[in-house]
């Protein structure tokens, strides 16, 4: 098998679709068609750009270049997480939670896969760091926003249960253990789903890419289980790292219900 | 046997109070909506950021841990939260083992006393239940109801019942009677008294209606400009 090289012309064949559904949209009314384009149009700057930049970073293998390409994927992705919640914590907080729980999740994670697993010689070579890390980060992110979203909601719909919990005398972890656990179970649906119909319902994404890329296909399921793994075990360590500090931090010293912690966010 | 004694508490709307309200008292709040019955309350009972000190006979708030705080002052909110599916599981949170156990709801239950006996099943505090849930006007198979099927009238008696069957030595009570039908409002009345006698409990009541401040008895304080009044001045 040889790896097809895409032309540009090739590429904007593909984009006639996303077109296509732009004028659907207008047709229809949905109202979507402006935010279509413009994704569309991030999506394209984004991933060129990250093109060029690991095109030239793999040739330098700079530790240096290799970390600040790190931190910046996670300080976009903890930004993400505090765009989607509709009730968001005030102030530092709001950004320190999310991005606190992926970066121990995703990159601990990742530093273990690859110096344990895959075994890469420096570990952080980035032909392998940044396309896991950006994999593991896009996922708990997923897992995270979704965590830490129904966990706001549902504590500022049941004042009055968690409330009336800790005038019986129950102190803040009784008071909302059954919302934490609804909240790290709902974070953590999508990636059991994923999992649950890889391969029979949907061929996951890295597989296909590494498939028509050229690589053979038991190699490409093998490293797709690895990835599917390390997404699996980095978005429970970091929903429940999030909805953990998330539910201290609507108590206060005194155990009270601080839902003033919380102001609306966009998200919803 | 304890009174409760707010020092210089200050709420968002209210304060700085100072206020005595001696053991078996019952203190009447009343007052314009919005001018801060509840909220303090909720200071009092420390659900709310507040400041100041709030004691029950020589207990410190502060040197409580806010569970064992709220064990001790028994707040009553206007309207009650229910977590569970079946009324009975919102009982169990109560102390079951020992130093609280004996202590517990005794109130129109002569033969509780013989029941209980230290270091059983806690199981046996159940005729202490029953005949709490009786004088409300419950058969002891309201445990197994759903809470969706209360009405608000019965949420508000079942929580009264849950919240004395902790056993407070003080009550903080907010508009207990407000939904609930001539005959309730006695039986809840009559309830609270008898708690009251029992434990020789102070009451800080909030009630919007005259005839309960006058049938029930004890001073009444009324809300003026972020403070507390009699209410003969008012």
């Amino acid at each position: 098998m040889t790896l097809i090289s895409l032309s540009p012309w090739d590429l904007s064949l593909a984009a006639l679709l996303v077109l296509l559904l732009a004028g659907l949209s207008w047709r229809l009314r949905l109202g979507v068609e402006r935010r279509v384009l413009i994704a569309a149009a991030r999506s394209t700057v984004q991933l060129i750009l990250l093109g060029l930049v690991l095109k030239a970073l793999f040739e330098t293998t700079d530790p240096l270049l290799i970390g600040l390409l790190a931190m910046f994927m996670l300080s976009v992705a903890g930004w993400e997480v505090m765009a989607r919640q509709k009730r968001r914590f005030r102030g530092p907080w709001g950004y320190g939670i999310g991005a606190t729980s992926m970066f121990l999740s995703s990159f601990s994670i990742t530093v273990l896969a690859l110096t344990v697993v895959i075994r890469v010689e420096p570990w952080y070579q980035p032909q392998y760091l940044i396309p896991l890390l950006g994999m593991l980060l896009g996922n708990t992110m997923n897992g995270i926003a979704i965590a830490l979203d129904s966990l706001t909601r549902q504590a500022t719909d049941a004042r009055a249960r968690i409330e009336a919990r800790l005038m019986l005398g129950a102190n803040w972890g009784e008071a909302i253990e059954d919302i934490r656990r609804d909240a790290l179970r709902s974070g953590l649906i999508p990636i059991v789903n994923a999992m649950a119909t890889a391969g029979v319902v949907s061929l996951p994404g890295m597989m296909t890419g590494q498939i028509l890329a050229g690589s053979p296909p038991m190699e490409a399921a093998k490293y797709q289980l690895l990835i599917m793994f390390m997404i699996a075990g980095g978005t429970g360590l970091g929903s429940v790292a999030a909805v953990w500090i998330g539910s201290r931090r609507l108590f206060d010293e005194r155990q009270r219900l601080r839902l003033d912690r919380l102001v609306p966010g966009r998200g919803g | 046997m304890a009174a409760l004694r707010l020092l210089g508490i200050r709420t968002l709307l209210l304060g700085p109070i100072d206020l005595d309200i001696g053991a078996g008292e019952t203190l009447f709040v009343s007052g314009a909506s919005g001018s801060g019955k509840s909220l303090l309350l909720r200071a009092v009972a420390d659900l709310d950021p507040n400041q100041g000190e709030v004691l029950i006979g020589e207990r410190r708030r502060s040197a409580l841990s806010p569970a064992q705080w709220r064990r001790r002052v028994g707040l009553l909110p206007a309207e009650s939260g229910w977590w569970a599916e079946q009324v009975g599981e919102h009982f169990e949170q109560a102390p079951s083992a020992s130093t609280q156990a004996d202590s517990r709801m005794r109130i129109n239950a002569p033969d509780a006393d013989a029941a209980q006996r230290p270091g059983e099943d806690p199981r046996r505090d159940k005729p202490g239940l029953t005949a709490l849930l009786g004088d409300l006007g419950f058969e002891p198979n309201v445990l197994d109801w759903s809470v969706g099927r209360l009405s608000t009238g019965e949420r508000q008696r079942l929580a009264l019942a849950r919240m004395l069957h902790i056993g407070p030595d003080a009550l903080l009570l907010d508009e207990p009677t407000a939904n609930l039908d001539p005959d309730n409002r006695d039986r809840v009345e009559e309830v609270i008294e008898g708690y009251q006698r029992e434990r020789d409990a102070a009451v800080l009541w909030v009630s919007h209606d005259p005839d309960q401040r006058r049938r029930v008895g004890g001073r009444s304080l009324v809300i003026r400009d972020r403070g507390l009044i009699r209410e003969e001045q008012a």
